[in-house]
């Protein structure tokens, strides 16, 4: 086929003659093998797009609800169909070769034309090759700028989100609140743009905010000040997680945004303002929190607890969830969680308390009026 | 001295008593004895990556497992990531390479060939170090454990207020101590390279593995020094409070990326161009042509070489660069995907128009091509920085740099071991074996590792030593377990074909293949001079021109 290119020098020699009867078979073969491994991989693709029943919940990068997570999303389906080509068209040559080019059975021994190269084709596929990172280059480096280098419009929302060793703490300088694990964040429209711009620190080690169907990851590092944002056009919860090695339980450092409909989070931000409520039922309680080691680590706004090693746990009652997404925010859970936290979280930085069962029980008791 | 080692040889190692036989292995300064022992340690540790890899795909099968606790996995994943790359790879490629390029360039053994025991040996005392850590890594308290920062031990998690105890020491010691073998194994490969050919063999008639691993030495220099320096700076930290990465006292963390990275990024490359080599040796033997293109893949390389210095932050997409970085190394990164497209096509080209037989060594090499094209062509999509801030530090990429490593690397490894085996054992193979073994683990390989790529698009990131249910993970973890006893058993095959071959394969004569480089004109296996007379060589395939006398090479060169 490329012959005419070809500086070829036909020799026909004959060689050692060794039998290969089973040939044609074995090729065969290999072509069924990729071919079922192609279909596994079309399955997967399939699957990754495709909406079983219950999707909600599943992370996934290619359903983006959010401007930055969209355009990476566009990003790659142009990288994803460009490479698509490429492994076709490669694969294809491979195969083709491997099966044309096969010793055959009743082969005449003779070495084949001794071919040593040919610079047409050599600049050939170089040339081709360096295009094609051309328009890939030129796509990427747009939606570097756009995502990166976007203007913080008038509207948005700041948020300082500050990794800690295993939880997230969220501040909000500009309104007053903080929280811990559970971002809540308002809608954004094309009409009326919301957005939330985040700075990110870390308190101790590296980590990570990955939100998939918000927006691509970006560190949390110490002795360092990183940005991210996000727009979120669809309320509802959105999982993540941290994603980048942080110590012993890096796997349990879940992260919930929950987007809300513009009354739902200025009536969000009302609340989380409020100090603790005064309840006279809990006293017990209290005076156990605050005169245990507890409030060396949380703060309760408008008590003593003024700690800051461990989350605000001022409005512990309005989260869904404890231990950074470990476990539900059930009172029996919160109860478990002070005697022993490694039955959640074996590795977390909360201490067991070892109070006796009055005790924890009027503890429990007095968390539970946080809200 | 030639007749000596003849009587030696005449005798048989056999005759020796097993004190004698231990004793000549521990002190050789031979590079063939060294390059064995280079492999077999690297095997041995290849079984216990292994198996450290098995332990945490155990964990992983099922949501919420509770198999191992999570700092054991933490270990697993420190030690895996640690020993496969420094104590599997390396020592394997540098075994073959100082088997191999004297025999190939015609020399009789190594520049230096007691440098290349010192290299050999402080490459293994720095695995045993790594692995003392398990005895001794918290001190006499804590009864032993392993380092738990991940092989690439980002700070501050090194530091000694996140890392107490002497995990970290064994990790950062050992990698030193072997560390400073592979510049020692380096600057005796491109010594020997330079200096030792023999007459005829000027550059461009070397073989493609020489050059080759003539390029791996001068990265190896290049890449493997900062790693050293930033061990000895986080030993200063640890010990001698030194603050270069210590962030609570103003050190920088991202120095630490730096420093990591512009030793990792090469280190690939480090470990995939040797496998190069063996791609570029075996694909011409069994197509029976020579290697299309033989200069451009020579320039290629040394492309690759150069440009594999100016990637390295594209580990680094998510610290949060600034745009002009990211665009930098996003087209740095892209680009070396153009000399590597152009060596999968040479090798395409060098199969076009032959008469390829389907043996052990090329199934391996055509699965190698077939896995490192697409290993490639994801390298392109994690190269694009923002698709890199959705799948950097995901499954995706774990899935991705194990085609490479696996898919790529272990491949041509394999394809080496049963190319060079009988010359190395004077034994052949049993083929069918083989060939169970390539099957077995080409199912399990793309069981595991085709579908790792679908959890980490689905957000699960790396390192988690469990997950949620419910979140489409679920059957993902379980397939890619599965896999992983497919390898396993693939493994299992290929050491019983190992030992049953040595016992008693066939006598496989010097030249099995029908090849043309010089190690295949000598005994199998070799004699301790390797050449009764150097030979003196007219073209890049002297065997060529001896066997087809009326149309040699060299009228072409």
């Amino acid at each position: 086929m490329a012959n005419c290119f070809l500086i070829v020098a036909k020799r026909q020699i004959r060689a050692e003659p060794m039998s290969y009867s089973e040939q044609a078979r074995r090729v065969a073969s290999r072509a069924a093998g990729i071919a079922v491994l192609l279909a596994g991989f079309l399955l997967a693709a399939n699957l990754c797009y495709g909406a079983p029943t219950n999707t909600s919940q599943i992370p996934s990068i290619f359903r983006p609800e959010s401007t930055p997570a969209d355009s990476i999303f566009r990003l790659s389906l142009l990288v994803l169909s460009i490479t698509g080509v490429i492994f076709l068209v490669v694969f294809g040559l491979l195969v083709y070769s491997v099966t044309k080019y096969r010793k055959r059975a009743g082969d005449d021994g003779r070495e084949p034309p001794q071919v040593y190269g040919s610079n047409q084709v050599e600049l050939a596929w170089t040339v081709i090759p360096v295009l094609i990172v051309l328009v890939l280059f030129l796509a990427t480096a747009r939606v570097i700028r756009s995502v990166q280098d976007a203007p913080e419009p008038g509207g948005a929302i700041e948020v300082t989100a500050i990794g800690h060793q295993f939880w997230w703490e969220f501040r909000y300088p500009a309104l007053g609140v903080v929280t811990v694990n559970e971002l809540h964040v308002p809608v954004s429209s094309s009409s009326h743009p919301t957005p939330t711009f985040i700075t990110l620190l870390s308190a101790d080690t590296h980590h990570s905010f990955w939100v998939p169907r918000l927006a691509g990851k970006t560190d949390l590092i110490p002795n360092r000040v990183n940005h991210m944002w996000i727009d979120p056009h669809e309320t509802g919860l959105y999982l993540g997680q941290c994603a980048q090695y942080c110590g012993t339980q890096h796997a349990k450092m879940f992260l919930r945004v929950y987007v809300d409909s513009k009354e739902q989070f200025d009536q969000w931000i009302q609340e989380q303002r409020k100090p603790a409520l005064a309840n006279d039922s809990a006293d017990e309680g209290r005076r156990i929190f605050e005169t245990t080691a507890c409030v060396n680590c949380h703060t309760v706004s408008g008590t003593a607890a003024a700690g800051r090693f461990g989350p605000d746990l001022t409005h512990l009652m309005s989260r869904s969830t404890i231990a950074a997404g470990a476990a539900e925010n059930t009172p029996e859970n919160l109860k478990m969680w002070i005697q022993n936290p490694d039955i959640f979280k074996p590795g977390s930085l909360m201490p067991a308390m070892q109070l006796n069962e009055k005790d924890l029980d009027a503890l429990t008791a007095y968390l539970v009026t946080l809200r | 001295m030639s007749s000596e080692t003849i009587a030696l040889s005449a005798t048989g190692p056999d005759a020796q008593p097993i004190g004698d036989r231990l004793h000549s292995w521990v002190t050789t300064v031979d590079h063939k004895k060294l390059g064995i022992l280079y492999i077999l340690y690297a095997l041995l540790f290849l079984v216990i990556g292994g198996i450290e890899a098995l332990i945490m795909r155990i964990q992983l099968i099922v949501p919420e497992n509770q198999f191992v606790s999570p700092q054991v996995f933490n270990r697993m994943f420190t030690m895996h990531g640690t020993t496969m790359i420094f104590f599997v790879a390396m020592p394997i490629l540098f075994g073959f390479g100082t088997y191999l390029i004297p025999l190939m360039i015609g020399a009789r053994d190594m520049a230096f060939p007691r440098l290349n025991a010192l290299s050999f040996w402080l490459t293994a005392f720095g695995g045993l170090l790594l692995y003392f850590s398990f005895i001794g890594g918290n001190g006499l308290y804590g009864a032993g454990n392993a380092p738990d920062v991940g092989w690439f031990a980002y700070a501050p998690l090194t530091a000694r207020a996140f890392s107490p105890g002497h995990s970290t020491d064994f990790w950062t010691l050992g990698l030193l101590v072997s560390g400073i073998g592979s510049i020692g194994t380096a600057v005796n490969f491109i010594t020997t390279i330079a200096c030792m050919r023999c007459p005829g063999m000027t550059l461009g008639k070397m073989p493609l593995l020489a050059w080759l691993n003539l390029i791996m030495g001068g990265m190896v220099i290049l890449a493997v020094s900062p790693l050293t320096a930033a061990q000895i700076m986080l030993c200063i930290d640890r010990y001698l409070g030194g603050h270069f990465f210590d962030t609570q006292a103003g050190g920088s963390a991202t120095l630490w990326m730096h420093f990591f990275w512009i030793f990792g990024h090469p280190e690939v490359y480090i470990l995939i161009v040797p496998s190069f080599a063996f791609a570029s040796e075996i694909i011409p033997v069994f197509s029976r042509k020579p290697i299309f293109g033989y200069p451009v893949m020579v320039a290629a390389t040394i492309c690759i070489g150069f440009i594999s210095f100016s990637v390295w932050a594209h580990h680094m997409f998510t610290i949060g660069m600034n745009s002009y970085s990211n665009t930098f190394f996003t087209i740095t990164t892209m680009i070396i995907a153009v000399p590597t497209g152009i060596k999968i096509f040479n090798w395409i080209g060098t199969m076009w128009g032959g008469k390829i037989r389907f043996r052990a060594p090329m199934l391996f090499c055509i699965g190698f091509l077939f896995q490192f094209l697409i290993a490639g062509l994801t390298g392109i999509m994690l190269g694009a920085s923002p698709f890199d801030w959705q799948l950097g530090n995901s499954y995706f990429v774990v899935a991705h740099f194990h085609y490479v490593i696996v898919g790529g690397i272990l491949f041509t490894v394999f394809g080496a071991f049963y190319y060079w085996f009988p010359k190395m054992s004077g034994r052949m193979y049993n083929e069918t074996l083989a060939k169970w073994h390539f099957w077995l683990f080409l199912i399990g390989f793309h069981l595991t590792f085709d579908f790792m790529h679908v959890p980490g698009i689905l957000g699960m990131p790396r390192r988690i030593y469990t997950y949620e249910p419910g979140r489409g993970w679920e059957i993902w973890n379980l397939l890619v377990t599965i896999g992983v006893f497919f390898q396993a058993l693939g493994v299992l095959v290929f050491v019983i074909n190992l030992l049953l071959a040595l016992r008693k394969g066939e006598p496989a004569g010097n030249d099995p293949w029908d090849a043309w480089t010089l190690e295949w004109s000598t005994t199998s296996p070799p004699p301790e001079y390797n050449f009764a007379t150097i030979p003196t060589v007219w073209s890049r395939r002297p065997l060529w021109d001896i066997k087809h006398p009326e149309d040699p090479d060299w009228k072409y060169e």
